[in-house]
């Protein structure tokens, strides 16, 4: 292949597909799901589909104000840091085959690493932002992330350790080749679910910007321009993380990855917005049947609970790959 | 005011989110744990007293009726029945029931619409969306019986001023059968919900001894084992004439509250179930005379009466001079006596239990708003104000207001900058 082609592909894996542009439209389009669904739950109507989009485009039209006492440069920059760390982190995240637009060995460490970012976005934004709820909520924040992330870091790890690769698009591969592996998985799965669900910082566990306590903590003191890139980066990060999950515990685009040609590419992609749609769905629901926790409370489940459940499974996905290796009779 | 401990200091509101009314408290937060708690009340001085004392008792119902949107019923009974004991008057039994009806159907509307806002202050928007939902049963039949859906303006001194049909019965009886099941399901799923259980469970406890030493009413006291209701202690309307329990909880938390709260609901569709079908025929006014030729009559006296309000105890004071205008009326809400226990249970809470402490004792501000001054007691010696020291006073504050020192912030060395955000005396 030409250097003029990669650069041409590669630019429209960036800009077009899974990169910008389609992020964006699939982003909004999963928060009026999630909207939707929520609604319909509680008994309401919902927003109309273009609510997202109109909400988006109000907020850049607004005044994004710098309070006097922010720290201008970090107050200003952390939208765009978060924002840019999910959008990267789908380039790795396979979509329509088994091959991500980009792959390489340990780039699972990668995205969990890019998904880690808005949430210090979040904290550095919050924090130089000179306000009092801020501050509490950034602290909650930070206090949170060290609660979801060893679990979700375990819970990803169970199916790497059962591929023996540190690369999604080998993990993706062989989930596919060995679709039994998803019910092996499936506590792994449920753990990441949760995890995902503290990563966005959604209910039960919207600790960090709780409204009724903080007022939306750490975006307190953001309107404007910069508000509407934090929504994006939470509407992105939704739709990256179902994504993520959908290629680790689901097998990807199985069973549509078989299929050769341009009717495999366009089967893939279904299966990929079936998949993707059904983990946002599982989130919407998980959000609209509890309350919220407490930042101790949550810590307490996720280090308690989740942690074991996470070792327990690694310690199953070795037990059953020696099984099958005939290691153990 | 209280000693200053040392930590970061929290303004909740008098703007915050988990407040929809004015009031301030001031925390002191040690990380995620409250240390000390001050609160301020009467950012809004409503004058409805005042205002009350140049209207005829006639039209001082309806002025009464709008010191709250959700127990404006509450008012005028506990008003109607204090002039009422003045003239001497008997209320006719069909009225008294009529009374007792709208009295019911108000408690239910205000505990669900608590129960929605206790869910929405635990982050459960579910649970405030459904109980918001159901509550429209009883809005509806508010509206069918009175016309209208928060100022039924059903109450005159001597009676009521509407009749209740015999399809308004059927259509009440209806409306129960389908609240009474909705009540099932939050009384089967609400206490047992495990989040509801993490978040409501040992959160804002008040001991027995305490609500009984701050006198806590309505439901923060039965929660807390005080078993008072006006409605058994000191029966009014058609109160004596049904069979309803007093639902008391010994454990004092929110949760208490909740099941208590919840439990009256049940209570009051028993209530309402009796009312409608035993309901007797007769007059609705105790006296066929003009209203004009009743307050004529008047004496010069004064009468407390008390009225067991969706949120506890309510007392009105009414002093007669013998003019058809009252001399005095004082009300003392219920909120007002509940507020001491929500500043003792939120220290020691986490700022996350805030609101639903707050939120626990279904405080109303619009209720509760008088004017409030705080005085150095240099006045004479007296925390005593005439109406031009008050004045003075009022302009010497908002002058030193200037110079008052802006909070700090973990040591934060910050600039004093006119009277912007977070600024407070």
């Amino acid at each position: 292949m030409s250097l003029e082609l990669d650069l041409a592909t590669g630019l429209l894996y960036l800009l077009v597909f899974p990169g910008f542009a389609f992020l964006f439209v699939y982003g909004l389009t999963a928060e009026y799901l999630d909207r939707k669904l929520y609604a319909r739950l509680q008994n309401r109507v919902g927003p109309p589909v273009v609510q997202p989009l109109a909400d988006f485009l109000k907020l850049l039209a607004k005044e994004s104000a710098v309070p006097e006492d922010a720290t201008a440069r970090i107050y200003n920059a952390a939208p765009w840091t978060g924002l840019a760390g999910v959008f990267t982190a789908m380039l790795y995240v396979p979509v329509w085959s088994e091959q991500a637009a980009f792959a390489f060995e340990g780039d699972l460490v990668v995205v969990l690493f890019l998904l880690s970012l808005p949430s210090f976005s979040l904290f550095f934004g919050g924090w130089y932002s000179g306000n009092v709820f801020s501050r509490i909520g950034t602290t909650r924040t930070i206090t949170q992330l060290f609660g979801y992330e060893i679990p979700f870091f375990l819970a990803c790890f169970a199916p790497a350790v059962a591929a023996g690769t540190l690369s999604t698009s080998g993990i993706v591969a062989f989930v596919e080749a060995n679709p039994l592996y998803v019910f092996v998985l499936l506590p792994a799965f449920a753990i990441a679910l949760l995890s995902l669900q503290a990563k966005l910082e959604r209910i039960p566990f919207d600790i960090p910007e709780a409204e009724t306590e903080l007022a939306t903590g750490a975006l307190v003191e953001y309107s404007g321009r910069k508000l509407a890139l934090f929504r994006l980066t939470k509407d992105v990060e939704l739709v990256v993380g179902a994504a993520l999950l959908s290629a680790l515990f689901l097998g990807g685009p199985a069973p549509a990855g078989a299929i050769e040609g341009s009717v495999g590419l366009v089967a893939g992609v279904v299966v990929f917005f079936v998949k993707t749609l059904t983990v946002i769905a599982l989130l919407t629901v998980l959000k609209a049947v509890v309350a919220r926790l407490r930042i101790e409370q949550m810590v307490d489940v996720f280090y308690r609970v989740l942690v074991p459940v996470a070792l327990v499974q690694i310690a199953l996905v070795l037990a059953v790959g020696l099984y099958t290796n005939g290691v153990i009779p | 005011m209280s000693e200053k401990a040392s930590g970061t200091e929290i303004p909740v509101g008098p703007q915050h989110p988990s407040l929809k009314e004015p009031a301030n408290f001031t925390l002191t937060v040690d990380g995620e744990v409250i240390t000390g708690a001050q609160m301020k009340l009467s950012y809004n001085h409503r004058g409805i007293e005042q205002a009350v004392l140049s209207k005829s008792y006639i039209e001082a119902i309806y002025l009464l009726e709008r010191i709250c949107g959700i127990c404006s019923h509450a008012h005028t009974s506990a008003f109607t029945q204090g002039v009422e004991e003045l003239l001497d008057l008997e209320v006719p039994p069909r009225a008294r029931y009529i009374r007792t009806l709208i009295g019911e159907l108000e408690r239910i509307h205000s505990h669900m619409l608590w129960l929605g806002v206790a869910g929405h202050e635990i982050g459960f928007d579910t649970l405030w969306q459904y109980a918001w939902r159901d509550r429209e049963i009883v809005m509806d039949l508010l509206e069918e019986i009175t016309g209208n859906r928060v100022h039924y303006s059903i109450n005159t001194i001597g009676g009521v001023r509407e009749d209740l049909t015999d399809e308004h019965c059927e259509t009440i009886l209806e409306g129960m059968d389908d609240l009474a099941e909705r009540i099932d399901f939050y009384q089967e799923t609400v206490p047992n919900e495990e989040t509801v259980r993490m978040r409501c469970e040992d959160v804002g406890v008040v001991p027995e001894d305490l609500a009984r030493e701050y006198c806590a009413v309505g439901a923060v006291g039965r929660a807390s084992g005080v078993p008072t209701d006006v409605r058994k202690d000191a029966p009014y309307a058609a109160y004596d004439d049904v069979d309803f329990d007093v639902i008391t909880d010994d454990r004092g938390d929110l949760l208490a509250r909740t099941v208590v709260r919840i439990g009256e609901i049940a209570q009051a569709i028993r209530i309402i179930r009796q009312v409608a079908k035993r309901i007797p025929e007769g007059d609705l006014k105790a006296s066929a005379k003009p209203p004009q030729a009743l307050l004529a009559q008047v004496p010069e006296d004064d009468v407390v009466s008390r009225y067991e309000a969706p949120r506890g105890e309510l007392i009105h004071y009414v002093r007669a001079d013998g003019t058809d205008t009252p001399a005095r009326v004082h009300i003392r809400v219920p909120t007002l006596a509940n507020w001491p226990t929500v500043v003792e249970s939120l220290k020691g809470s986490y700022i996350a239990d805030t609101p639903i402490v707050v939120a626990g004792i279904d405080p109303c501000i619009s209720c509760t708003s008088r004017i409030g001054v705080e005085t150095d007691g240099n006045h004479g010696g007296e925390n005593a104000f005439d109406l031009d020291e008050l004045r003075e006073y009022g302009i010497e504050w908002y002058d030193d207001r200037s110079d008052v020192e802006r909070p700090s912030l973990d040591g934060d060395e910050r600039t004093v900058s006119g009277g912007t955000r977070g600024d407070r005396a």
